[in-house]
Formats: C-alpha cells, structure tokens, sequence
C-alpha cells in the first residue's frame, strides 16, 4: 500500500511533528514501503488469541503510600527553556 | 563535536617497571584488576589514569565517548582507594566504567546522542547508577549511541559516529556502539547499554566483547530515557561471562520507582560456574540460519557450537520456532507505537531543546520536533503514529500484540525442551560506515536474531565466537525468563576452552 502525501500531513499534524518539504516526500516513500513488509502478518491466524502488551507476570502493582522527599524545585526547573517567577514559562494557549 | 580529553603522565609507581603489562592493565576484566586493586599492586587512581591515557590515545579516531567526565572520576577512584585501605570493597570497587548516553546522571550531561537532550543535565540519578556508585565504580564517560536508541549501527547519532575498533572503516553496531567500541578498545573495563530489540548484543557481536540482554524486569529502567517501555532493559557489556555476571550482581533487582521490575531474588550470578555442560540441553532454531546469512559467519557459529559439544552439551539440531519470520514486523509495529508515546513529552517546555522563534504554541511544538529529532526519530514516530492512529489500530497495533503472544508461546514451549536455545547475534559481520544509512528496511534486517528475544521478554547474551574475514562474529544464547544463571553457565565453560574474548584489536 501507498502512502498519499495526505496521510503523511495527518500523521504529522496529529503528532505535532514539523516537516519540510523533503522530509514529506521521502517519509512517503519510505513508510510505504516498510508498510508494505507489515503485510505478511496478515497471513498469522490470530482469531483466539489475546494480545501481548508486556512480557512479565505483573498488574496492578501497588506500593504504599508513604510520604518522602521530592527532588527540590530549582532543581526540576534547571533544564526549563524558559521560566518566570519559579514557573515554566509557556507561549499563550487561548489568546 | 569530540570529547574533551587531555594527555595525562604515569606517575612511574615502582611496580609499573617490574609488571610488563604497563599500559594494557586497561585491558583487564573487572576480576582481573580487582584481584591487583585488592592485593594493593595498583591504586584505583592509577587503573583510571591508564585507561585516561589510552582514551587520549585513541578517542580522535574511535569516537565512542560524548562526555569524559575526568574530574568526577578523579574523586570517585580516590574515594575507593580510601575504600579499598578501610577493607570494604566491592568487585566493582575503583572499576573506570562506561554508561550509554540514555541513563540518567546527576550533574552530568545526558544528551541520548539527540539534539533534542544536547544540554540536558538531569537532577538525578538512574537507579543503576546509584547502584554502581555504591558499589564503588569509577563512572569515566558517557557513550555514543543512535538518537533515543533507534539504529543498529551508531550512524543515527546527531552528535557524531563511533567507528568500530576492529576496522575504523566499519561500524561499531547498535544502538550501545559507544559503549561496545569503547570496551573493546579498553578505554574502560566494562560499560553498560540498553538493549530494546539487539542494541547491547548486536554490537557486543560487532566489537568482539560479552554483552547481556537480561529478563524483562529484572533490572530497573528507572532513570533510562524511554524508547520503548515494554522492550527497553539495561544490561551489561564486558570482556568476559565472570565480568558480566559480576555486573549483574550490582545491578539487578526490583525497585519501588520501576513498577515493571520483577520483585523476585537475585542468585549470586558470578557462582557455580564451571568448565562443563553435562547434562546441559541446547537447541539450535533453523529460522535463524536462513537466506541473507553470511555464509563465513555460519562456518564460525557452527565451530563455536562444535565446542559446546565437547563440555558435554547434548546439541539438537534443526528446532523450528516458525514464527520468527514475524518478529521483523511486530517489533516495528510495536517499538515505534509505544515510541511515539514516550517521545511527545518533547515539546520544547519543561527541558530539552526549544525552538524560540515564533509566539505560536503549536508552531513551537512542530518545529522544536522538526529541529530537535534526526530522520530516524522521525521515521518511528510516524510509523508509530500511524499503527495507533484511528482506523489502523486493530489491523496494526492489535495484530502485533496478538502475533507477539504466539511469539512468546514458542519460545516458552521450547523451554520445556531445552536449557538454552543458540544462534548467531547477527547474520553478518560488521558493515561498512554508510553502507545501510539510505535503506532503513536493510537496516532493520541487521537486528533480525535479536528482535524476537525482546518480544518475548527472555533473556539473551552475545559472546565472542570467533571472526570471520578478519571480523569479529558473536553467538548469541538464549534462556527462559530469569535462567541469565544458565547464560552464565554456558558463556564461561565456552570461555574456559576458547579465547576469543581475549584477543584485542589492534589500535
């Protein structure tokens, strides 16, 4: 199956993932054709079995909930891009 | 963008002109140098001024080091100097040690070879390395790797490409090149990788050294840059199985801040093992001999398996696990999918890199990905993207999962059979530098043995089996969840009567 230059804008869009030009064409190209080796999963009977999402034999750990330190603030906000007044500064969602 | 690394002198101790092995005591294993740390016949600070030297030496050309971080290491060997006069060392104990550029390290840059993470310094540590320094290690670099982890072959590196020690032509594998180069070349004793579908075993193969994919679970992944949470484990690359057992001893365990830890014991690794394999079962899967296989790689796994034999080994032949075939699918279904849901926490607000030049919020995001992620990165978030996007999940995402289930049956039924299953890590030796960069489906094709182990969620190790054309070539062993004893085992009766793992490369 063929990728349209549409689908490559809609998976970008939806991930907000920039790209140029020559980044389109060649993710066109390149995701048919690894799409295209997906196929053979089509042939696997797969009707009664459930799925996989991880391979150890744990749900639902629960720990309890004990008070500790955190990591202090100034030190979570260290690698901040941009910040005002102990906040992350952000560009303005609703103008 | 090369490493800072300065030429340091030997201070002339009286041994050094006794020893012959002056300046190749960089290329001990951790047992080796322990036992002279411990019999005082070398100082911590004096194991990490020689392995400070050979990375002067060598590091223009190999490339396998993002960060040296010479001054914190001058403390930490004169911290375990002081440790080792009070009696209270650990085998790790004043050990100069390599960490892939993904885990977490207070104070210390932590770039994931991306220009996304280029500045980013985290405000702690991996659990892994508060397990390390604990035990005493030396930390001496963080590794070149592929961006996020995603490559075979350390080209996808933003930063720079690390060459392979054997032929600096060539790559050294990947995703953990750097730390598999730099090993092998002795600019450290041991390091450590990350290893999501081959990334420690492949280029464990590649540079000649032993490298473990250890159980799903049984050593934390906190504090490890996420590529893909359920396939993601750390392990260990050494010069030998002893030293890779050692490791593990440190390393392993669960941990209250990784919920997909396992909270099951940790054996005593580095005991029990001997020079035989008497009533040990092993089984020898066709699927990972087929079309595409070099035929001089075959001619050396088969000697290697040969040797098995002679310890005793009961071998057979021609197991069939006929799923195989399908792990090249699922695992890129299943790696990108859940990738692209641990790479949108890059979106330029909290840390990494953040394009400036627009007071648009969603422009902001797009381009700080345009800028910030290499093509590699891209590829997987989109294909990701894609096999969860509405419409494509269930023929996608849910298909793989499914697929991934029968996977695993396989492996568990031939585990009711055999003690181990053998193979080689790669169907190739290593390639050249550039040769697979235009082609991402030949790419993938190199982590083709490996992949189905991490699927599955067993452990698996790569050990030295030999070269061919002049090229290292690895074996890879794989065992039932949690067997990494019987990996052990097997690894270091093969080393006992072989000594591939003992030839260096010539640099």
């Amino acid at each position: 199956m063929k990728l349209s230059r549409e689908e490559v804008l809609h998976i970008a869009t939806i991930y907000r993932l920039g790209l140029s030009e020559a980044d389109i064409e060649k993710a066109r190209e390149q995701l048919s054709n690894i799409l295209e080796n997906f196929e053979v999963l089509k042939e696997v009977d797969t009707a009664n079995v459930p799925p996989t999402a991880q391979s150890i034999n744990l749900s639902n750990v629960m720990r309890d909930d004990i008070a500790r330190p955190s990591l202090p603030a100034e030190d979570i906000m260290s690698n901040a891009p941009a910040r005002e007044e102990g906040f992350f500064r952000l560009r303005p969602v609703l103008e | 963008m090369l490493p800072r690394v300065r030429k340091v002198s030997l201070d002339s101790a009286p041994y050094w002109n006794k020893e012959p092995a002056i300046n190749s005591y960089n290329d001990l294993t951790i047992h080796e140098a322990h036992d002279l740390l411990k019999a005082r016949k070398i100082s911590a600070v004096e194991l990490l001024q020689v392995c400070l030297n050979r990375i002067a030496e060598i590091e223009p050309e190999l490339t396998a080091i993002v960060t040296v971080t010479e001054e914190t290491a001058q403390e930490q060997a004169r911290e375990a100097d002081r440790r080792i006069a009070r009696g209270e060392m650990t085998p790790i104990t004043g050990i100069p040690t390599l960490i892939k550029d993904n885990m977490c390290t207070k104070g210390i840059r932590t770039t994931c070879s991306s220009k996304m993470l280029e500045n980013f310094t985290p405000p702690y540590n991996a659990t892994i390395i508060e397990k390390l320094n604990a035990a005493g290690m030396v930390l001496i670099g963080k590794t070149n790797m592929d961006e996020f982890a995603m490559g075979s072959s350390t080209e996808n590196s933003a930063l720079f490409t690390t060459h392979n020690p054997w032929d600096l032509a060539r790559v050294p594998g990947g995703s953990s090149g750097g730390s598999a180069a730099g090993v092998a070349a002795g600019e450290a004793l041991f390091a450590l990788g990350s290893d999501t579908g081959g990334s420690i075993r492949q280029p464990a193969g590649f540079c000649s050294v032993t490298g473990l994919k250890p159980t799903y679970g049984r050593v934390s992944r906190y504090g490890l840059v996420a590529f893909a949470s359920s396939l993601d484990q750390i392990g260990p690359l050494t010069k030998d199985a002893l030293d890779c057992a050692l490791v593990m001893n440190v390393i392993s365990g669960h941990d209250p801040c990784d919920s997909t830890s396992a909270p099951e014991p940790v054996p005593d690794y580095a005991s029990g093992l001997a020079a035989s394999l008497k009533g040990m079962r092993l089984g020898i899967p066709k699927e990972y001999f087929v079309e595409g296989m070099q035929a001089s790689v075959e001619t050396v796994i088969r000697a290697a398996i040969k040797k098995l034999e002679e310890l005793g080994a009961k071998v057979e032949w021609g197991v069939s696990l006929p799923h195989t075939k399908y792990a090249l699918p699922v695992y890129y279904i299943i790696a990108p999918s859940e990738a692209s849901a641990n790479l949108a926490r890059y979106d330029g607000s909290k840390y990494g890199f953040s394009f400036k030049d627009t007071d648009n919020m969603w422009e902001a995001m797009e381009k700080t990905r345009q800028f910030g992620f290499g093509p590699e990165v891209k590829r997987r978030i989109m294909l990701g993207t894609y096999a969860l996007s509405a419409g494509y999940y269930d023929a996608y995402y849910l298909k793989a999962q499914k697929v991934r289930t029968l996977i695993r049956r396989e492996f568990d039924a031939a585990f009711e059979k055999y003690d181990a299953l053998v193979t080689p890590t790669s169907p190739t030796v290593p390639f050249k530098i550039g040769e697979k960069t235009d082609n991402p489906l030949q790419m993938y094709l190199s982590d083709v043995c490996t992949l189905p182990i991490n699927i599955a969620g067993v452990p698996a190790i790569s050990i030295p089996a030999g070269f061919a054309d002049g090229l290292p070539v690895g074996m890879q062993i794989i065992g039932k969840p949690f067997s990494e004893p019987t990996l052990f085992k097997i690894s270091h009766a093969y080393q006992q009567i072989t000594d591939w793992h003992k030839k260096r490369p010539k640099l």
